[in-house]
C-alpha cells in the first residue's frame, strides 16, 4: 500500500466489473486514465466507449499523474454526514498533463495554492479498503 | 422571426406560498395550497386542469420517481397531459416551456405547474449529491462534494480567469436583500452591505454564508394557457414569447469551460424564438442559489460580455434603475429557495409583469426573462415573458 495519507471512509466508491482495474491500479499506486484506440483521445472519468468518437472498449492506460489545478475550493462546512469530520479539506478539478480533468483533493501543504498550480498525484486511503488518487502541490 | 408558437401561450394564475418555515408539514401540503392559489388568481378551478407539470423526487419534495403521478393522485386529478422533467432547480421554467409545446400542439389546454419542498425542515434527511457513488459518481463522491462547493470551484476559477472579486459577488446579495426589504414575506429583510457579506463565514471558498441562498420550507405554482382561452378570461394575460433549455454536465470533471454553463445555449434559443435581443429585456429573475450563478447567467444571457459580470454587479446595473432590474422580490439569496427556485422566479416575473410584486414594483416593464439553472450549475432553462 504506497503512501501514508489516510482519513475516513466517506462514502467509498461502489465499484463495478468495468471499473475495477481503475481502483486496483490505484491500490497499486497508478492512476489510470483511458485512451481511445480509434481517435487515440484520452478521457476523464472512465467509460465504456470514447466519448469523442463514440467508439467502443476505449483502453486503459497509467497517467503521468502530473497536472495543474484548474480551479479549488476549501469546504469548511457540508451539510453531507460522511464528510462533516474531514473539513476542511480542499476539493480540486486537476487538469491531467494528458489533457482529461478529474475531481480530487489537494492533500498535505496547501500554502501557495492557486488555479494553475502544479500538481502531482498521491494515494490515500479512505476507510479500510479504498484508496483514491489525490494530488499534492508539487514543489519539485 | 419569432417562432410561430411565440405569444400563443399565457400565464393567467400564479402564485407562491407566504410560507418560509412548516416544521411538521408535508411538501404534498404546499404542493395542494400552491396549486389551489395559482387557480384561484386564474379564476379555474381544479376541474378545468388537464395537463400537470412537477418535479418533487428530491428528499425535502417528498416523492421520487413517480413525482408527477404522486402529486396528481393527491390533488386528485387525472390529467391527459403530463411532465415531470428533473432538471434541478431550472425544472419548473423547463415545464412551463413544454407547456407552451403542448398547449400549441393541442395535446392540452390548461396546464398547472406546481412546486413545493421542505427544505429547512424536512425531518428525514436531506445530502446534497446529485448522484450515486456507483456509475460516474464513483469519481467524484468519494472526494466529499457539496452543491456549494461546486459553485465555488466556478466562482474560484472566473476570480483567476477574469479578475473578479468577492466584492463583485457579494454586490449581487446585496442588492437581491435591498429588493426583499420591500417583501413581508422575504425570508430576511434586514439590509446587508458588502462588507457583511465579506464577514459572513465562509462556507466553500470564495463562497460566505451570505453569497448563499436561504433555505425555506414553501412552494409556488403557475397556470398556462391558449392565448385565445385567456383573452376569454378576466386576469391579464402574461404571454410566453420564447423559451429554450439545454443541459450541461453533472460531474463538475466535465464542466468544460469552467466559466461558462447551458444558460448561454437556453438563452440564444429563447431570444431566438421570441425574435428578441438581451436589450429588449426591460427586467430579469435570474436563478440564484448563489451569487456566482447570476454573475454568470448575466454573461451567457448576454447582459454583458464574458468576464465583465462582476463590473456590471458592482456598477449597480442588478438595481431598480440599472440597466438589468433582477430579482424583485428578494430572490433567492433573501426571500424563498426551498429546492427549486425556478417555480418562484416564474411566479415573480409574472407578478412584476402585472405590476403586483410583493417587493420592489418597477415602472411598468413590458418584458420580463426568467432563468433557471439547475443542479451544479448543471442544467439550464430560459423563459421570455411580455404583456
Amino acid at each position: 500500500m504506497p503512501g501514508t495519507l489516510a482519513r475516513a471512509p466517506g462514502l467509498p466508491p461502489l465499484t463495478d466489473d468495468f471499473s475495477q482495474p481503475y481502483w486496483d491500479a490505484a491500490r497499486q499506486g497508478t492512476l489510470l486514465i483511458q485512451r481511445c484506440r480509434t481517435c487515440r483521445r484520452y478521457q476523464f472519468y472512465p467509460r465504456a466507449h470514447c466519448a469523442h468518437c463514440f467508439a467502443d472498449d476505449p483502453e486503459w492506460t497509467p497517467a503521468s499523474g502530473r497536472g495543474r489545478i484548474h480551479t479549488w475550493t476549501v469546504i469548511r462546512r457540508t451539510p453531507n454526514a460522511e464528510f462533516a469530520a474531514d473539513c476542511p479539506y480542499v476539493l480540486a478539478i486537476i487538469e491531467l498533463d494528458e489533457g482529461p480533468r478529474m475531481t480530487a483533493r489537494i492533500v498535505g501543504e496547501s500554502d501557495g495554492i492557486a488555479c494553475d498550480r502544479r500538481v502531482r498525484a498521491v494515494f490515500a486511503r479512505a476507510g479500510e479498503t479504498a484508496v483514491l488518487p489525490d494530488f499534492c502541490l508539487d514543489r519539485g | 422571426m419569432p417562432a410561430d408558437w411565440s405569444g400563443a401561450v399565457a400565464i393567467v394564475g400564479a402564485y407562491e406560498s407566504p410560507r418560509r418555515r412548516a416544521p411538521g408539514v408535508h411538501p404534498f401540503a404546499i404542493q395542494a395550497e400552491c396549486a389551489k392559489g395559482a387557480l384561484e388568481d386564474a379564476g379555474l378551478g381544479m376541474q378545468d386542469v388537464d395537463g400537470l407539470a412537477t418535479a418533487a423526487s428530491f428528499p425535502a419534495e417528498g416523492a421520487r420517481e413517480m413525482a408527477v403521478a404522486e402529486i396528481a393522485e393527491y390533488l386528485g386529478i387525472h390529467p391527459r397531459w403530463a411532465d415531470g422533467t428533473d432538471i434541478g432547480g431550472a425544472a419548473p421554467v423547463s415545464h412551463a416551456g413544454h407547456a407552451v409545446a403542448a398547449i400549441a400542439a393541442g395535446l392540452a389546454e390548461v396546464v398547472l405547474v406546481t412546486y413545493a419542498a421542505c427544505g429547512y425542515s424536512w425531518p428525514h434527511g436531506a445530502p446534497d449529491y446529485l448522484t450515486y457513488a456507483h456509475g460516474p459518481g464513483q469519481w467524484e463522491l468519494p472526494y466529499g462534494p457539496s452543491t456549494v462547493a461546486t459553485y465555488a470551484l466556478a466562482a474560484r476559477r472566473h476570480m483567476h480567469d477574469y479578475g473578479t472579486t468577492a466584492e463583485d459577488l457579494a454586490a449581487i446579495a446585496v442588492q437581491c436583500r435591498a429588493n426583499a426589504s420591500a417583501n413581508p414575506h422575504a425570508r430576511y429583510t434586514a439590509p446587508v452591505t458588502v462588507d457583511d457579506v465579506l464577514d459572513s463565514p465562509l462556507i466553500a471558498d470564495p463562497l460566505h454564508r451570505l453569497d448563499c441562498c436561504v433555505v425555506t420550507d414553501s412552494g409556488g405554482a403557475f397556470v398556462l394557457t391558449s392565448a385565445r382561452h385567456a383573452r376569454e378570461m378576466g386576469t391579464r394575460p402574461v404571454y410566453v414569447l420564447g423559451f429554450g433549455e439545454a443541459l450541461g454536465q453533472v460531474s463538475m470533471s466535465q464542466m468544460w469551460p469552467f466559466t461558462a454553463t447551458a444558460a448561454a445555449a437556453s438563452g440564444a434559443r429563447a431570444y431566438q424564438t421570441a425574435g428578441m435581443r438581451p436589450d429588449e429585456i426591460d427586467c430579469a429573475q435570474l436563478y440564484d442559489s448563489f451569487t456566482i450563478t447570476v454573475l454568470l447567467a448575466l454573461e451567457d444571457l448576454g447582459f454583458c460580455a464574458k468576464g465583465e459580470g462582476g463590473k456590471f454587479a458592482s456598477a449597480g446595473e442588478l438595481a431598480p434603475g440599472g440597466r438589468l432590474p433582477i430579482n424583485t422580490d428578494g430572490g433567492g439569496l433573501s426571500s424563498n429557495h426551498p429546492g427549486r427556485r425556478g417555480a418562484l422566479a416564474v411566479v415573480e416575473a409574472v407578478r412584476q409583469l402585472r405590476g403586483t410584486s410583493p417587493g420592489v414594483r418597477l415602472d411598468s416593464p413590458r418584458t420580463a426573462l426568467v432563468h433557471g439553472m439547475g443542479g451544479s450549475l448543471s442544467t439550464s432553462a430560459t423563459l421570455i415573458l411580455g404583456v
